[in-house]
């Protein structure tokens, strides 16, 4: 009895741990080429993209199926994923021995992070006759040197703002220093406009566009690109950056509550207060007109809408040209065959990257894909773009992520008074020492 | 027949064993090792930093900050809705027009999502919204305050918005307690010349005490674990005046990438609410479960 009771025992225990391995399984065997195989075997790749509404969605289905059409031995299994979902999934399948061949990248420290980890693919040698055609972004997708991703997209913050405010205010000419930026606030508020400035620093990351840019303004580019691999921030000019900071909000050119207002969120965000004349302007990135159009009564980009480059400040060490921005990528994983840059290749060749830019959701990088960006705010901001001396990019991407917040993090207390620029310094250099 | 068994009770508990170990007892475990390396999800665990993570985070005033607003929120709900809700459900329990709508009508909010609730209040608190607008209509204009962008004004702001999301729980509680005392009770204290307040204070509160207490134990967890609220309103702003410990935790896991240092957060956490929570059951549910638990036995 005693030993059938047993049986039935591990009989029973052996039956549930069946039935949850079988409900864990079920993942792909796909083989992958190994890289250096022969370019006529089959191969399947799956492709992260974090497009998931349309016309980004339908295009970007579209170019994989020109390319199975051009390569019929390739399969491309594309999988949109909500933008929010990469901070967790992409840790998650780099870990496992079944990531993506391709997923969207931003570059910058946490590109740095999944190289130092082994986990991204060196591009270098294969991008090497044409990635000289898709201008000075490329840079934020190197580490040491070495191109680990390919940006499709890249943009640059500015100033937009309401011109027929500004006119009413009678400020001629888009302020051209920091001092005409401070003197156009003044002039505004004497015309009766509530909120000069328009700022969502209740997701912090708006905040941070003023200190990064004035510090773009006024230490060496060289300080600026040394920072995210040395994290030395005793040059004198990181502080000033921050008093400058102070200067704006002592001037008092926000709107009310700013502390609490959203970005993009309804028609209270700082994009809706925009859009709706109820501010003059706003620091904000290339998509700001798409964002605004969605948060006005009819839908439209509001008329009358400027922009304006992040003006110069006298006697900074950075030049008046230096712009800041960001982009989107895509990186080949360690387990994605040699069709995965190939792929990549066609992805940002000149055809592909006017089709996007025509889409209006997002600017193309390529060379001679500009025309294909009809709206004359962002013909302007894309002409600025490709003449900056030096384009930065954003410094919490820039940066190993845990720092990058770490610096969003104070830049916004210092916005709620509660932190001053030196504060804000060595709140950065203590999250780098921990880094 | 023990060896049918023990058959049975290994064919019934095998499986959920083995799942609850996996995705409970496992994750509560790796959290415990992940807490003692600095790590940033990518790549293998090579950086040991022991107890390290645990002193940062103790010695952190942010999160420090986040803790002393979680004992905030406890401390105001246990004096603030305990009241409120006792009063409403019992004149919710008195015989009225239209009771059944009221129930529903204050039952309602707790049914929401945390997102719609979350956005809902987003829309009435911002500046010059529903808020401020009726505040001024009724000649109150002077209490408009910035109810999100205050720092000292936000967490207390976001207890009346958690209060209006979770008192209908407590009242549906206190109402099924309610129902459960006899009315003979009440009927034969009055006929000896006792007032209505004393029949609440003598009768009504103490063989609701039960019911109280269980409410509070949820009510304490539920503060202790606060997050979407939090999150979905104010992120923890401005400049951490609103975080708690589970909003910190995310932030510093996932939105900075420490997945180390965020794992030795939700340890605290955990142990903070496994304390508590065996605190109470020893201290203060002992009489209600051991009745129970005597009477199964016996």
């Amino acid at each position: 009895m005693t030993a059938l009771t047993r049986r039935w025992r591990a009989a029973a225990l052996l039956a549930g741990v069946a039935l949850l391995l079988a409900a864990c399984g079920g993942g792909s065997d796909t083989p992958t080429a190994e890289p250096g195989g022969d370019p006529n075997q089959p191969v399947t790749m799956t492709w992260w993209h974090n497009a998931t509404a349309d016309p980004g969605k339908s295009y970007y289905q579209s170019i994989a199926d020109a390319y199975r059409q051009a390569h019929p031995n390739v399969t491309i299994e594309v999988q949109p994923l909500q933008n929010e979902q990469f901070s967790t999934k992409i840790p998650v399948a780099l870990q496992s021995n079944d990531p993506p061949d391709i997923f969207q990248q931003w570059g910058g420290g946490q590109l740095a992070d999944q190289v130092a980890a082994g986990k991204v693919q060196d591009l270098t040698e294969a991008s090497r006759p044409w990635i000289g055609t898709l201008g000075p972004a490329v840079n934020n997708w190197q580490v040491d040197g070495r191109q680990y991703g390919i940006p499709y997209t890249f943009g640059i913050v500015g100033f937009w703002y309401n011109k027929s405010l500004f006119q009413k205010a009678g400020i001629g000419a888009p302020p051209a220093t920091f001092e005409d930026l401070l003197g156009a606030v003044q002039k505004l508020k004497s015309a009766g406009v509530a909120a000069p400035i328009a700022i969502g620093s209740k997701d912090k990351w708006p905040d941070a566009f003023y200190w990064d840019y004035l510090a773009l303004r006024l230490c060496s580019q060289d300080v600026m690109q040394r920072s995210a691999t040395d994290y030395n921030f005793d040059d004198p000019c990181w502080t000033r950056a921050g008093d400058m900071v102070k200067q704006l909000i002592d001037a008092q050119p926000f709107q009310k509550g700013f502390l609490a207002t959203p970005a993009q969120q309804g028609a209270g965000s700082s994009a809706g207060l925009l859009a709706n004349g109820k501010a003059a302007m706003e620091l904000m990135g290339h998509w700001n007109p798409g964002v605004m159009q969605s948060l006005t009564p009819d839908k439209k980009v509001p008329d009358g809408l400027g922009w304006f480059p992040f003006p110069a400040v006298s006697g900074g060490a950075g030049n008046p040209d230096a712009a800041l921005g960001g982009g989107d990528g895509f990186s080949c994983s360690f387990k994605a065959p040699p069709a995965c840059v190939d792929f990549l290749k066609f992805l940002v060749s000149v055809d592909n990257q006017k089709r996007f830019g025509e889409l209006n959701i997002g600017l193309p990088v390529a060379e001679g894909s500009e025309t294909a960006v009809a709206d004359p705010n962002l013909k302007g901001l894309v002409e600025f773009r490709n003449q900056a001396s030096y384009i930065q990019t954003y410094l919490d991407v820039a940066y190993a992520t845990s720092v990058g917040q770490a610096l969003n993090d104070a830049i916004a207390q210092q916005f709620a008074g509660q932190l001053d620029a030196a504060g804000v310094v060595e709140a950065v250099k203590s999250a780098a020492a921990s880094r | 027949m023990p060896g049918r068994k023990h058959a049975e009770l290994a064919l019934f508990v095998g499986p959920a064993l083995v799942v609850y170990s996996m995705f409970v007892l496992l994750p509560i475990g790796l959290a415990f090792w992940y807490a003692m390396y600095r790590w940033n999800g990518i790549g293998p665990l090579t950086d040991f930093v022991g107890l390290d993570n645990y002193r940062r985070a103790l010695q952190d005033p942010a999160f420090l900050g986040s803790i002393r607003h979680n004992a905030i929120i406890i401390v105001l709900s246990l004096t603030l809705q305990l009241p409120l809700a006792l009063g409403l459900a019992v004149l919710l329990n008195a015989r009225l027009r239209g009771r059944a709508l009221l129930r529903t009508v204050v039952f309602a909010p707790f049914v929401l999502s945390e997102v719609i609730t979350g956005v809902i209040w987003l829309l009435i608190l911002q500046p010059d919204g529903l808020a401020d607008r009726t505040l001024q209509a009724v000649g109150l204009g002077g209490l408009v305050q910035l109810w999100l962008a205050d720092r000292e004004i936000v967490l207390y702001t976001m207890f009346v918005v958690i209060t209006w999301k979770y008192i209908g729980f407590a009242i549906i509680l206190f109402l099924a307690g309610l129902q459960g005392i006899p009315r003979e009770l009440a009927e034969a204290a009055e006929v000896d010349g006792a007032s209505k307040p004393r029949v609440f204070r003598h009768i009504t509160v103490p063989l609701l005490g039960p019911t109280i207490r269980v409410w509070a134990f949820l009510s304490i967890i539920g503060s202790l674990q606060l997050f979407d609220l939090i999150w979905i309103m104010t992120l923890g702003g401005p400049a951490n005046a609103s975080s708690t410990m589970a909003t910190y935790m995310v932030d510093r896991g996932f939105r900075r990438y420490q997945f180390g240092y965020g794992s030795a957060v939700a340890v605290i956490l955990f142990l903070i609410s496994f304390g508590v929570s065996l605190a109470y059951q020893r201290l203060v549910l002992r009489r209600d479960t051991a009745g129970a638990l005597t009477r199964m036995a016996g």
